[in-house]
């Protein structure tokens, strides 16, 4: 990476910023200047914001059609929260803490990790087949996983199958043992940050490109020398294992989780967040997640007509913009001076 | 042991049948558009309501039609009404909604989520214009239960078994032998050629629509009279599962439609018979995902050769 | 600029949505946390019919009267959508925004659970009226909930089968996505097989979500010749799985429970369900008193017969204005006022519902007793045998 041409002030800008923000965010929440339901509501954001992205790289970056991404997000929401509740927290189950719940807020990142790298290895359900299969039975296929998925949760017995498992608030109070402040702002942010990046250098590395390729043209990616397989495994694997951080977030927030919560109609949401966005806009998908997020809170009092507003919204939304918010641009292609914020390479 | 088994043979036909029959919908639409109907569960679900409204104003319950009419008569009178009915609600989707968003040059995949939204709004309008109760379809025939051994086979049964088949039949004849079909195949072949050869493609487009969602309304009469009870969600898990079922026979082809139908209803059917009840999707779909596996572009899908 | 109109539009709707409601005095606010749409739309509307049908008439007599004052009351509806996520953030709004005194809700586990998490964290007193789950009260003080337990509802229906059909033997469809459903069928297979040895549940069938055709499993069922059929499953399920089992020849008897108690199900199922039992909270037919009232007003005001979750939230709403009234005061202080609901909602020495008279166990869960009624041949369900814990 050619660092050395970029002024100090612009490589720290946006890091400054967002760790600027955080601290913000923290700070009232600490000092309950916004209460639990905004905070809630931030944290749902972050989520969808990891969602969405993840599967944009799949949807939009790549050009497939995924439509189970809400199973993989089960995968990490399921392992992240059984390592957490078995380590740190006596549960019914499995029993008295394996680990002293001091160590909570070090092993949390760490399980969230376990179960994002749990989810990537389901995501090889799809992706192994991927390399045969394109387009709509491909798409097949992840409904496929995402149905396999949730019923195998359900016979699970030990994580207690349809009843959902529950536990995880009892990890959070293990790190508000250690320091009073809302943990689950800070992992959320910087996880959803970790994300971004991890996704904004993946697509934009020389090895990425070969994504955008497939998405033009997959028999010409190969013939100019793309290894499409490898390609194709690593990005399901990538987007698959963010969403399983994503659900491990999840289940840590909501501290319940249900298979029932994780079916094809949370899969829909995520896929209607990537179109809103735009295909392959990574800043499409956070705004739409952004958005998205604060609708379907907005509009509750709207009882049983919001379920007809939000789709209509969307509808004619398409209608003028039938590229989605964003279409394929950044948010810096429209506002260059965006760019002197941040370099990434 | 053979009863048993004979007797799963005749509850995975007709739950087969009613598979093939909404995968039918989905494939015609999918082979000359290549849109993905998501909202085709729900256009059934319009298509059973409709037929419930239409079956109980000839049954006499509104005063608009005082008159009680005979049973087989109000089924007579109901099949075609609420074949038109759905068939304009489905063609009304494509002018509002997908019609424009093609004109524009949206990708495919818009569309799709176009879709989704109108399939979330007939739910949801549904709920909130009738309310939360569930509606009870009339029996309009009366029901015979034919048993040998330890067989039983409703009329009902054998009349779903029979519509899928002929639906099929004749669907293949109208794409194969008419001039419509071939227009709708020349379409799926080459959409950029075809109105250069002077083909009218809105008009086959909303032909294709009234076809589908006309066989989305008899899904839906032969479904509310299976399984009497109706509610606005009842479309979601046939819709996705019949696209699924049209997938793996190959979508785009209208024999693809009928085998996948009646393979995920075996599939679902025969699990549950012969393995613990709770592994049915598990299994189900790892049988599907083996089958894709091997034959990526399903049973009949043809794989396009692709020039670069 | 079409897209600037429209960003605005949304953000001004944002803004003022989240913007907290100016709170009245004087008023006793309750928040309701229920599905009004997704998978169980009815049960929702039961809950609010219920609810609404309590406030007119508590509102039209001047308010509630709380020690020497009459407060009137308001109830705040959120729909959570069927969602855990739902449920969760309607819980903090309504007990962060709009400073409930109490919530009722959500109805089922899936929802109740973690919604019961966020309200015993912020001490706010939450009442599930539908809520089986034993993870929904258990170790949390501020949660209670108004219908019995399955541990309770499966051996009555066990013990009831082998007095009234002379059971030995039998067979259970149930639903696997729905813990309510599984959960039951459970413990019944578990005691009826201590009862009976055993392998004497000859069948032990699920389907999955939104089914509509239980063929294959019924056809498993009913080749295993069980003495009768055990279907702890919602009542819309149950019509079909009655008919369906009548189509593949079965004539014997079936025994449901509590989910079958709806109005709507002798409208579904028709005469298909007649002279089936099933245990539930209440028998509607030959009810008397308070019960028989509220049946009649419902079906006055509404058009129907009202379902178990009408009479459980009917009953859960009374339990926390019973529990204002027997503190005698209100401070206006929320959290003041909160802590004494609690206090005195676990402290309430016997309440007459309209489901039968129950007080609290120390885990918030009620002891009260449970019907097993009869579906007539004019389709009532009448009362057949009570059984008390």
């Amino acid at each position: 990476m050619p660092t050395t041409r970029i002024p100090p002030r612009q490589r720290l800008t946006l890091p400054l910023l967002l760790a600027a923000l955080l601290a913000g965010i923290m700070a009232l929440a600490y000092f309950e200047v916004i209460d639990l339901y905004i905070q809630t509501i931030i944290l749902f954001i972050g989520i969808n914001i990891i969602i969405s992205s993840s599967l944009n790289l799949v949807n939009g970056h790549m050009g497939e059609f995924s439509c189970g991404h809400a199973g993989f997000v089960a995968v990490g929401a399921y392992v992240s929260s059984v390592i957490t509740v078995a380590l740190f927290t006596s549960d019914r189950v499995f029993g008295p803490p394996l680990l002293p719940p001091q160590l909570a807020p070090l092993g949390f990142p760490l399980a969230l990790l376990a179960g994002g790298a749990a989810a990537a290895v389901a995501g090889l359900l799809v992706a192994l087949p991927s390399f045969r299969t394109r387009g709509d039975y491909l798409a097949i296929i992840t409904i496929a996983a995402n149905y396999i998925i949730i019923t195998t949760v359900i016979n699970i017995d030990t994580i207690g199958g349809a009843r959902g498992f529950m536990g995880m608030k009892r990890v959070i109070f293990a790190m508000e043992e250690v320091a009073e402040i809302p943990w689950m702002v800070l992992w959320v942010f910087t996880f959803t940050i970790l994300s971004l990046i991890a996704i904004r250098r993946f697509v934009s590395s020389t090895y990425g490109k070969g994504i955008i390729a497939i998405q033009q043209d997959e028999v010409a990616a190969e013939m100019m020398g793309v290894n499409t397989n490898r390609i194709k495994l690593v990005a399901f694997m990538l987007s698959s294992g963010l969403a399983g951080i994503a659900g491990g977030l999840y289940a840590h927030v909501i501290g319940y989780v249900n298979p029932k919560s994780f079916d094809i109609l949370k899969s829909t949401e995520a896929m209607v967040m990537v179109y809103l966005g735009g295909m392959g806009s990574i800043s499409g998908a956070v705004l739409s997640a952004i958005l998205f997020t604060l609708l379907l809170e907005a509009l509750r009092p709207l009882q049983i007509i919001k379920w007809i507003v939000i789709p209509l919204l969307l509808i004619i939304l398409m209608q003028f913009r039938p590229e989605g918010i964003m279409g394929n641009r950044e948010l810096t292609d429209i506002f260059p001076r965006l760019k002197k914020l941040h370099r990434f390479k | 042991m053979f009863d048993t088994l004979l007797q799963n043979l005749i509850n995975a036909m007709q739950w087969g049948s009613f598979y093939s029959l909404i995968a039918l919908g989905y494939t015609l639409v999918y082979g000359v558009l290549l849109l993905i109907n998501f909202a085709h569960g729900d256009i059934v679900m319009v298509g059973s309501y409709i037929a419930f409204f239409v079956a109980t104003l000839f049954l006499g319950h509104y005063d608009l039609f005082p008159v009680a009419l005979p049973g087989p008569l109000v089924l007579a009178l109901t099949v075609p009404l609420t074949m038109i009915l759905t068939a304009l609600v489905g063609v009304t989707l494509e002018r509002i909604a997908y019609r424009p968003l093609r004109r524009k040059g949206a990708h495919r995949l818009y569309v799709v989520i176009t879709a989704l939204m109108c399939g979330l709004i007939l739910e949801n309008g549904n709920l909130a214009l009738l309310g939360a109760s569930r509606k009870k379809f009339p029996e309009l025939v009366d029901k015979v239960i034919y048993t040998a051994g330890g067989v039983s086979v409703t009329n009902l049964k054998i009349a779903v078994i029979l519509t899928a088949v002929l639906v099929f039949v004749g669907l293949h004849l109208i794409v194969t032998k008419t001039r419509m079909g071939m227009a709708m195949r020349a379409i799926s072949y080459d959409k950029f050629a075809v109105p250069l050869m002077g083909i009218p493609i809105d008009t086959v487009i909303v032909f294709t629509f009234v076809l589908g969602s006309s066989m989305a309304g008899l899904a839906g009469i032969l479904f509310a009279l299976s399984y009497p009870i109706l509610d606005p969600y009842m479309g979601l898990s046939i819709g996705w599962k019949a696209f699924i079922a049209a997938v793996v026979g190959g979508i785009g082809d209208i024999r693809g439609a009928f085998a996948g139908g009646f393979i995920l209803g075996f599939v679902e059917i025969m699990v549950v018979a012969f393995f613990p009840s709770t592994y049915r999707d598990l299994f189900a779909f790892t049988i599907l995902l083996i089958i894709l596996t091997l034959r990526p572009t399903g049973l009949f899908g043809v794989p396009k050769t692709t020039k670069v | 600029m079409k897209m600037r109109t429209l960003a605005t539009f949304l953000i001004l709707a944002v803004v003022l949505t989240t913007v907290p409601a100016a709170a009245k005095d004087n008023t006793i606010r309750i928040g309701f946390n229920i599905p009004l749409t997704g998978e169980i739309p009815k049960v929702g509307e039961a809950s609010k019919f219920a609810a609404e049908m309590l406030k007119r008439e508590i509102n039209g007599a001047g308010g509630l009267q709380v020690g020497d004052q009459r407060y009137p009351l308001e109830f705040i509806y959120e729909d959570n959508e069927s969602k855990a996520e739902s449920a969760v953030a309607v819980a903090q709004k309504l007990i962060d925004r709009n400073k409930v005194l109490a919530i009722i809700g959500p109805n089922s586990s899936k929802q109740a659970v973690p919604a019961g998490e966020i309200c015993d964290i912020n001490e706010t007193p939450m009442i599930s009226p539908w809520s089986t789950n034993p993870d929904t009260t258990r170790d949390r003080p501020w949660v209670f909930r108004a219908a019995f337990l399955d541990p309770f509802q499966g051996p009555v229906a066990v013990d009831f089968a082998m007095a009234q059909f002379g059971a030995k033997t039998a067979a259970v469809l149930y639903a696997l996505a729905n813990d309510y459903s599984k959960g039951l069928a459970e413990i019944f297979r578990d005691d009826f097989e201590t009862k009976n040895g055993s392998g004497t549940v000859l069948a032990f069938e699920s389907y999955g979500d939104k089914d509509q055709d239980f063929s294959a499993q019924l056809t498993r069922i009913i080749a295993a010749k069980p003495d009768f059929i055990f279907l702890p499953n919602n009542y819309n399920e149950v019509a079909l799985a009655v008919k369906q089992a009548h189509d593949l020849g079965w004539k014997g008897p079936f025994m449901g429970s509590d989910a079958w108690g709806s109005a709507e199900l002798m409208n579904l199922c028709g005469d298909d369900c007649k002279g089936h039992y099933f245990s539930t909270h209440y028998a509607a037919a030959g009810a008397t008193g308070a019960t028989r009232e509220f049946i009649d007003r419902y079906r006055k005001t509404y058009g129907y017969v009202p379902d178990d979750v009408a009479a459980l939230t009917w009953d859960a709403v009374r339990l926390v204005l019973a529990a204002i009234q027997n503190h005698g005061s209100l401070t206006g202080k929320v959290r003041n006022d909160r802590t004494a609901i609690r206090d005195a909602l676990a402290g309430i020495p016997e309440f007459d519902g309209v489901t039968g008279k129950m007080r609290f166990n120390d885990q918030g869960d009620p002891i009260k007793c449970a019907v097993v009624v009869r579906i007539s041949d004019t389709g009532e369900f009448v009362f057949t045998k009570s059984v008390c814990p």
